[in-house]
This record gives C-alpha cells, structure tokens and sequence, in this order.
C-alpha cells in the first residue's frame, strides 16, 4: 500500500514572500481515517505547521478547509469522501486572508454575522416565565439554529468572495433568517430594513455551493429565498 | 447601511422584481417573435411592417424595449459591482452601460414609430 501523496498550503508571512504548496507523503496503513487525523500524522513530521482544531467531532466549525477543492470539516471527512488517485489537496477556506498556513483570518465572516443581530429582540415586557412557543412555532427553527458558524458555506460563495464587506453571505443570512422566523422576535421590520438593498441579501445568485458544502445539510439557500419572501411582502 | 446610487431602482427588492418581470416580458416576446416566423417562411416586408404597423404590436415592443433596456442596466449593473473593484472604472463602465442603454432604447422607439 502506497502512501498518500498530500499537498498542502504553506504560508508564514514572517518568513515566507508567497505562499508555496508542500509535499507530504504520509502513512495511513491503509485504513480510512479523517482528514484531521492525516494534518495531525503531518504536524509530527514538521510541527510548523499550522491549522485549527478543537472538538474533532463537527460541533465546533474551527477545521473548515478546503480538500481537494471542496470546503467541508476535516474531522468528520473521511478519506474516501474526497481523496482521488490516492492525492489529496488542501488549501485554507477561499477568499478570506490567510493569517499562517490553514489559519485564516475570520474578521470578515463574523462582522457579517454581527450585522443581521444574531439575538432576540423583544420589546414586550418580559413574561413572569419564559416566552412560550407553540410546538408548529419552534419547527419553523428547524434547520436554521443548527449552523456551528464554520464558514465553508460563506467562503464557497463567489458573491461572497466578490463583496465580502456587503453581501451578508449565505451562513449570515440563513442566521438572519432563524431570528425573522422566530415568533418570539419582534424586530421583524427593523431586520427587513436593513436588508433590502442590493447587496445584503440580492447578490445571492443562487449559485447554491453554500447548500453543496455544509457539513449540517442545512440549506441556506432556501433561507435566502424566505428572507426574499417576507421582504416582498413587507413591501409591496 | 450599503449603499448604492447607480443601480436601477436605488433598491435591491425592487431590482429584483424588475429583473424576474421583465425577463418574463422578455421570454413571451421572445417566444412570440420566434412563432411569427415560424409561421411566415415566406416572409416578406409587407407582412413585416404590417405587423408592427399595429398599435398592440408597437406597445408589445415597447414594453419588450424598456424591459430590455431595465434588465440589462440590473445585470451589469450587477457583473460591474461584483467585478470592477477601481471606483473609477466601475463608475466610468456604468455610465457607458448606461448611455448606451439609453441611445439604443431612444433609437428602438424611432423604428418603431418611425416608419
């Protein structure tokens, strides 16, 4: 059994003018172990290299990259999900800026989220209890609250890669959504209003990687058109 | 706040709708224009000014025209934020985009009433 040929992003802006690709050849003996666990058999062969990682589980979104040109999480990959020809390709998620090696600089991402208000709003007195939703209310969050904020779907987006600074993208988006549907949330109209102009929302073309990429299944794509659903009939 | 002063309708949710009618607008002419020459081989310049002698015809291309003319000024509009990042050149290609709209929207209804 040959072993697998991986190439990955380099980068150290210290030391290094531009980014280079670097070989490793690493051993799995043969079995179909996850993409983390091949950048972990690499860091002991050079431990400079850099990339995130917390729960290796899928619960917590820090492994986003991108594998042999799909962006997925590492540690719930499987091998025989992305390697071809026995190589594997992997590159930092696209089109954020690259802080070191797989780590990226996330600012952009988050200053989108922060924008749609990621936080219920209720101007109503508080209730002695919590606020109560009837069981059909609360299936209307159903595929929305479970984004882990990994940023694969935001950073597969070329509308997103284009205008980072205002299309919302489509993890933002599918999160401004969970809060318009959400029948506790009062701030309805104030949501919409920031959202109407061309970018926000509009520069999604539907081109749906967002939906292809998401290691959730969640579908943002669906929450872009609800969004586009309410705006209309707020509005006409 | 984003914000934009060259797109059509200054808004996203109306350059949306424009752009979902008028390609409707767009395909039924299309389809129409197609059909009526299928059905005329023998097509000749009689038959032809007859029809856009018409007055449902010349508000049928008409309102193909201005669909035309606010479908195109939406889509690149759209193509020239996404990839013209020199403020000059953008402004600069989105004036010549929409001169040109206008010029060939002005000539359009001089054919049309003009024959």
């Amino acid at each position: 059994m040959s072993n697998l040929q991986v190439s990955v992003y380099r980068y150290n802006p210290e030391t290094d003018s531009a980014p280079y690709m670097q070989e490793f050849q690493v051993d799995t003996k043969g079995r179909d172990v996850m993409v983390l666990d091949v950048l972990h058999m690499m860091k002991e062969q050079d431990s400079g290299l850099a990339f995130r990682r917390s729960c290796r589980e899928g619960v917590c979104g820090s492994d986003g990259m991108n594998m042999n040109g799909k962006n997925g999480l590492a540690c719930i990959t499987p091998l025989s999900d992305v390697v071809k020809n026995n190589k594997l390709t992997l590159r930092p998620l696209p089109g954020l800026p690259v802080i070191r090696d797989m780590v990226v600089d996330m600012g952009l991402f988050y200053k989108q989220y922060e924008r749609i208000q990621p936080y219920l709003q209720n101007d109503t007195p508080a209730p002695a209890i919590e606020r109560l939703q009837s069981p059909e209310e609360r299936d209307k969050l159903d595929g929305l609250y479970e984004c882990i904020l990994c940023a694969c779907c935001s950073t597969s987006c070329p509308s997103f890669w284009w205008n980072p600074e205002k299309f919302v993208g489509p993890a933002g988006l599918l999160q401004s959504y969970r809060f318009l549907a959400d029948s506790r949330d009062t701030a309805t109209s104030e949501r919409l209003s920031n959202l109407e102009d061309p970018f926000s929302v509009f520069r999604c073309r539907g081109i749906m990687n967002c939906v292809a990429v998401c290691p959730k299944g969640l579908n943002p794509t669906r929450a872009i058109g609800k969004i586009r659903e309410m705006l209309l009939a707020d509005a006409t | 706040m984003v914000t934009n002063i060259t797109s059509f309708g200054r808004s996203g949710l109306s350059d949306w709708l424009m752009q979902r009618f008028s390609a409707v607008i767009l395909a039924l002419y299309t389809v129409f224009i197609v059909a009526f020459l299928l059905f005329n081989p023998n097509l000749d310049y009689y038959a032809w000014s007859g029809l856009f002698s018409q007055t449902w015809m010349r508000i049928f291309s008409l309102l193909a025209f201005v669909a035309i003319a606010a479908h195109a000024w939406i889509g690149l509009w759209t193509v020239t934020t996404d990839y013209l990042k020199s403020t000059r050149l953008r402004v600069g290609a989105q004036a010549v985009i929409i001169l040109g709209i206008f010029v060939y929207l002005v000539w359009g209804i001089q054919i049309l009433w003009g024959a």
